[in-house]
């Protein structure tokens, strides 16, 4: 096999399956979502073709290489600098008119270029045909059709590609057409070669933008599917939950009576068992089943395209506080993980609307935090009585009350941008366009390997690799005396004071700083240090955790603090890494954690005021 | 015919529209000519977002939205006298 340097280029518009064809070409599985924008950054991979090796560079969508956009920016430069041997332009067949806009400037640059017409499919369903020999001729380029989604077409345009790249270097007759010129040109092209079956093609799609984004039902559907992800979030992780713990409550009783039998000394059983077995046990068990039901329901909206419907519901409240709507975006992305949001941030072409969005994203809990909402909410606000015992009810009103959650979340986004673009992020509200993609059948056995392997296993790895060491620091500080008292003890009694003036304790706090590589293990501190002070061992029920924290002096205004500042304070400690990889600023960095620490301080101070003042509580 | 020009933005839901000028300037006015905006495209208004801004309209095949501030800048000519579809 010869390890020639050849280098394939994949450009396209945004959200023509570059990224599906990149998946196809070299087996890897870079992310895909039915949304313009979803690529941000240069993904790189390699495949063999006839005892050959081509290097395959997937780059950001761009509508022209008149940069307007530092993606488009990277797409243009990458295009003209000739690194790539070959340029493979992606179209979508459904949309090919505006697609050719960007051939045909492409064209101009170099002629080693093969064009493949992605999405046959969808145009195939949408009755439009494409005449993809005469599209050939017209354009003096190889036209390949292609189906990312089947892989139909790939051996082809791996053989176009192959022969394309073999081809002597010809030059391209260097001419630059004015904007119109090309857009004409693509119109005449298209005239020519695209045959639509029947002229409302997009009849359906229409049908359903009405539903998803009119005055009335637009918000209510956006409302009831928030609501319904969470219910059915909750309902189906209920029972895996209870059984995982039960199972891994099992397992340490097995693991504890081994190391009694071979007389390990205490420290040992209490490191490994009470401190590191423990957290992680807490985290497999209360944070995968959520998980694995949120992200693959989440991936179903995202692949079926209804993201850029709520960026287009949610647009004039964000223009309102002089933000971009494509912020709405991130914050979904939010709901996954906020540091992969952060990176999505760049699809917010204005840097200070980028910027807003940046420091407003951990507004949004992330999967390693609404996991703790939801236990907090079923323990102290959705409790099952004698008249609504049954777990359906009980499970509609967390995810009601959960839903209500997220929903001062995203208030305090809007109202946090707002106050940013008036004082420190000055400035009027860049240009929109937002493109609506058509809508995609998504692939159930695609949503659900990706979902659970690239986010579900992704995110739970990283907080398994961080609730080891935690585990074992948590208990190390437990165990570990000065003048009688742990130096738990002693750093939740220094912060206790000030805890107590928002409504939480000094664990609590503790707990809250501790969290701060993964805010998966908050809970499981806190339950560690309250226990130790108990001399109980452990806890495999919700009702029993209860009682622990009730114990421990909380009451509903202690849970609800709690929920708050799970909601707003400081981001983990991977989404300040990524904050300042995207700022390359420490004040961004540290504003980033200043904005929703300050909020949740102060609305958490207010609250608990009011509520003693009113002698509630 | 009629023949007068008013902004995109006021066209109604459902009625089509040939551009005549761009009045935004700079990296906007570069950004709608990449989408396929120029002098004589043919736009429909598609659908208005719940608070009635941004609008989604058909330009060139693909669906997209702009907000008032962008699409009181272009400058159109009705196609069919404001028929509603």
């Amino acid at each position: 096999m010869s390890t020639s340097n050849i280098t394939i280029s994949l450009v396209g518009n945004p959200n023509v399956g570059k990224s599906s064809i990149f998946n196809q070409l070299t087996g890897l599985n870079q992310h895909t979502g039915n949304w313009p924008g979803k690529t941000v950054v240069t993904a790189r991979g390699r495949y063999v073709f006839e005892n050959r090796e081509y290097a395959l560079v997937d780059t950001p969508g761009a509508y022209s290489l008149t940069a307007h956009s530092p993606e488009e920016e990277a797409t243009s430069e990458f295009v003209r600098s000739g690194e790539a041997s070959v340029i493979v332009v992606i179209c979508d067949a459904t949309c090919l008119e505006r697609n050719l806009n960007l051939v045909l400037q492409i064209l101009e640059v170099t002629q080693r270029v093969v064009i493949c017409v992605n999405l046959m499919d969808e145009a195939r369903k949408k009755k439009i045909s494409i005449d993809l020999e005469k599209l050939e001729r017209e354009l003096g380029v190889p036209v390949i059709g292609a189906e990312a989604l089947t892989g139909a077409g790939m051996r082809k345009l791996m053989r176009a590609i192959a022969s394309e790249s073999q081809k002597a270097d010809g030059l391209p007759e260097i001419k630059e057409s004015s904007v119109f010129e090309r857009v004409k040109k693509a119109e005449s092209i298209c005239a020519a070669c695209v045959h639509y079956g029947k002229a409302d093609y997009n009849a359906l799609d229409r049908r359903i933008d009405r539903l998803l984004t009119s005055r009335w039902s637009g918000p209510l559907i956006m409302l009831t599917l928030l609501a319904l992800v969470f219910w059915l979030t909750i309902i189906g992780a209920n029972y895996p939950s209870a059984a995982l713990s039960k199972f891994f409550f099992w397992i340490e009783g097995g693991m504890l009576a081994f190391l009694e039998n071979i007389q390990a000394p205490g420290w040992v059983s209490g490191l490994f068992i009470t401190g590191i077995y423990r957290v992680l046990s807490w985290v497999v068990a209360v944070m995968l089943p959520p998980m694995a039901i949120f992200f693959p329901l989440f991936t179903f909206l995202e692949d079926l395209g209804y993201l850029p419907r709520v960026a287009f519901n949610m647009d004039y409240y964000f223009k309102k506080c002089r933000a971009c709507g494509k912020q709405a975006l991130t914050m979904c992305m939010g709901f996954g993980c906020n540091a992969a949001a952060v990176i999505g941030c760049r699809i917010i072409d204005s840097p200070r609307e980028r910027l807003i969005a940046v420091l407003t994203n951990s507004f949004v809990p992330c999967n390693g935090r609404f996991p703790a909402i939801i236990a907090l909410i079923a323990m102290f606000f959705a409790v099952p009585t004698v008249r609504t015992a049954s777990a359906a009810s009980n499970s509609i009103l967390s995810a009601l009350l959960l839903t209500a959650v997220i929903l001062s979340g995203i208030l305090l986004t809007l109202f946090m941008s707002r106050i940013l673009s008036r004082t420190i992020l000055q400035g009027v509200p860049s240009s929109f366009t937002l493109e609506l993609p058509p809508f995609r059948k998504p692939r159930l056995s695609k949503i659900i390997v990706r979902s659970l392997l690239d986010r579900t296993l992704f995110v739970l790895a990283r907080a398994v690799i961080v609730s080891v060491p935690a585990g074992a620091i948590v208990w190390l500080m437990n165990n570990i005396t000065v003048g009688g008292l742990s130096l738990l003890q002693l750093s939740t009694q220094t912060l206790d004071p000030f805890a107590r003036f928002i409504g939480l304790d000094g664990t609590i706090l503790m707990a809250f700083i501790l969290g701060f590589p993964a805010n998966e293990i908050v809970i499981p501190i806190i339950i560690m240090a309250y226990a130790s002070a108990n001399g109980i061992t452990s806890y495999e029920s919700l009702a029993q955790l209860k009682v622990l924290f009730i114990d421990h002096g909380w009451t509903w205004l202690t849970a609800l603090c709690m929920i708050i500042f799970s909601l707003s304070h400081w981001p983990c400690s991977t989404t300040c890494l990524t904050i300042y990889k995207e700022t390359r600023s420490v004040k961004w960095t540290a504003l980033a954690c200043a904005v929703p620490t300050f909020s949740g301080l102060l609305i958490c101070f207010v609250l608990t005021a009011a509520v003693r003042l009113l002698g509630g509580a | 015919m009629d023949e007068k020009v008013i902004p995109l933005q006021k066209i109604p839901i459902g009625a089509k529209a040939k551009v005549k000028t761009l009045l935004s300037m700079g990296s906007v006015r570069g950004r709608l000519q990449d989408i396929g905006l120029i002098e004589g495209t043919v736009v429909e208004c598609l659908q208005k977002s719940p608070a009635g801004d941004p609008i989604a309209y058909l330009i060139r095949g693909a669906v997209i939205a702009l907000r008032s501030e962008e699409s009181s800048k272009i400058l159109v000519e009705s196609c069919d006298g404001y028929v509603h579809v």
